[in-house]
């Protein structure tokens, strides 16, 4: 592609090709500025924080602050209890749905996929009071089952699943049965190889929804034994103990860092997953 | 012998669907149903049981001001955050599209607040926003601008929140216009420059209308998320100044958890419900309309 570049009409060249280079670097500036910024106020004292020069000394101590002034061990542990929980319950009941709306053929099924689709609409984050509800009923409130449970039967999962599973040639499905295998094993041995990439699509896009999520564990969790990340962050940053920058900084870039290095690292993975599972 | 096949094939579809249909019934149909159950009915309070008030809730809605608040500023947030997020998406795409130098690292310039959590970014544009030594009253400052504190006045504190999802979102929509792109064959390119067309009759002509159902899925996503995310409004100005930045979703979470009220919550629900409904039903009609026009 790029030995028969010249050729390829509308790709700017001399002085467009720079002001593009150079609008597009300015808007990338722009954009890298709030981050850049906080970045510079966690690793440098908080003498610094809002001074710029270069000769300001790095430091760690404001991670070493923040790591020691709230549980953020123990929100570590439990999101990540909680996206383990979610992705695994995800993969397992979004497969078996979208096997079944894919292959079978029954009566009911198109309304049934329709009341399946109605959840990409009504999500689970509008229907808060009457969930709270729910979960205080059963009396799960203030636990890890309790965030992830309205999220587990996942429409938008199901839907890419079955998307998956319809373009599976139906011959290797016939195969398999011709072999005596039964509909789980067909699932198991045909289906769910091939839809690998789709599967590792779905949980980074899954992995990195409920890392971030914030308003439902807000509101269903009230201890550190329960609390995620997110929710533990904001319970350290809106303590008014005099706003140190510095340490919020840290917090905030630290909650954030797993799936930021994971970004960096994987970045193709990460925009092919997003891209995969938006356009499906 | 086909008939019984048939039955068994049912059988096992059922079973299939049963776990993930029992939790969808339990934790979105359901809800969903109550929620507009509840809506006429008392809060029950202490010893008093919720009795049927029939449209008292609804009354009480239409007569609160910051119900209303709520909502105009929800859509004036619809409207800032929505069409300048899809343009610059398409700019970004278009631009990371051309073959400048360095692109890997613009785009992920571009991409990278999508990774991060909305509380997160809430937190840094919190501090840049900070009044006196933020970096944006510094930059300010510099230019001798005089000191405005952004967050805490009523002019601003929207638009703030507004440049705040831009940020955040126009990277995560780039990556569809991307794709799509990518996708248009060089053919029409060449075919559009024989023809002597400029850069922008092409863009506008070809490469614009190509993008369509894109700038449609983007669309969508964009209009729900403008009314289902409300964390960097809980973290940056708790609605405040003065209802200034409440969005439904947020005048929910207070009615409902400050205010423990969940009869006027279920209500205040039921119009976001019937909003989203209506995007949905937007976006059906849309597709129709297009599918017969083909």
């Amino acid at each position: 592609m790029t030995a028969r570049a010249p050729s390829i009409p509308y790709q700017p060249r001399g002085f467009g090709l720079a002001l593009e280079t150079a609008g597009a670097w300015l808007l990338a500036l722009i954009w890298l500025l709030p981050l850049l910024y906080a970045f510079w106020t966690a690793f440098h004292p908080s003498a610094y924080a809002t001074r710029f020069d270069l000769t300001a000394p790095l430091t760690l101590e404001n991670f070493v602050a923040a790591w020691n002034a709230a549980p953020f061990a123990r929100y570590f542990l439990n999101t990540f209890a909680l996206v383990t929980l979610i992705l695994a319950c995800q993969f397992v009941l979004c497969t078996l749905a979208a096997y079944a709306f894919a292959r079978f053929e029954f009566k009911g099924r198109d309304v049934a996929f329709l009341l399946v689709l109605l959840q990409l609409m009504i999500m689970p984050d509008v229907l808060i009071v009457e969930n709270y509800r729910t979960m205080g009923k059963l009396g799960i409130l203030d636990s890890i089952p309790a965030i992830a449970l309205p999220y587990v039967a996942s429409a938008f999962g199901i839907f890419l699943m079955r998307q998956t599973f319809k373009a599976v040639p139906r011959e290797l499905d016939d195969a398999a049965r011709v072999e005596g295998a039964g509909p789980l094993q067909i699932l198991l041995k045909v289906y769910v190889p091939l839809a690998r990439p789709i599967y590792i699509a779905y949980g980074l896009v899954s992995v990195s929804y409920h890392w971030n999520n914030f308003l439902w564990p807000l509101i269903v969790t009230n201890s550190v034994e329960a609390r995620p990340l997110t929710v533990g962050l904001q319970v350290f940053s809106s303590t008014d103990q005099g706003v140190d920058w510095s340490i919020i900084c840290a917090a905030t870039l630290m909650t954030s860092a797993p799936l930021l290095i994971g970004f960096l690292l994987f970045q193709r993975q990460f925009v092919q997953s997003f891209m995969r599972a938006g356009i499906r | 012998m086909t008939g019984r096949t048939n039955r068994l094939e049912a059988l096992h579809a059922w079973l299939l669907l049963l776990p993930a249909m029992a939790l969808l019934v339990l934790f979105t149909h359901w809800p969903a149903v109550g929620t507009f159950i509840d809506s006429f009915y008392s809060t029950p309070r202490g010893r008093r049981r919720s009795i049927f008030v029939g449209l008292d809730n609804y009354q009480q809605m239409v007569a609160d001001p910051i119900f209303w608040q709520s909502l105009t500023n929800n859509l004036w947030y619809a409207l800032g955050t929505i069409p300048v997020s899809i343009a610059l998406a398409l700019l970004m795409a278009v631009w990371v599209n051309d073959r400048i130098a360095g692109r890997a690292l613009v785009r992920m310039a571009y991409f990278t607040p999508t990774v991060l959590p909305m509380i997160a970014v809430a937190n840094i544009w919190l501090f840049f926003y900070t009044p006196q030594y933020g970096l944006l009253e510094q930059v300010l400052g510099a230019f001798g601008v005089p000191a405005h504190n952004w967050l805490g006045s009523p002019d601003t504190a929207l638009a703030c929140v507004i440049v705040v999802t831009i940020w955040k979102e126009a990277g995560f929509f780039m990556i569809f216009y991307l794709a799509a792109l990518q996708q248009i064959s060089p053919v029409l390119a060449e075919a559009a420059s024989l023809e002597g067309a400029s850069r922008w009759t092409y863009f506008r002509r070809v490469q614009f209308p190509l993008l369509m159902p894109t700038t449609l899925f983007v669309l969508v996503n964009a209009v729900i998320n403008a009314f289902r995310t409300v964390d960097h409004i809980i973290v940056m100005t708790r609605g405040g100044p003065d209802n200034a930045t409440s969005l439904l979703l947020f005048y929910i979470y207070e009615v409902g958890f400050k205010f423990w009220d969940s009869a006027y919550a279920a209500a205040l629900t039921v119009v976001l419900l019937a909003l989203l409904a209506a995007v949905a039903l937007g976006q059906y009609v849309f597709l129709e309309r297009r599918v017969h026009y083909r």
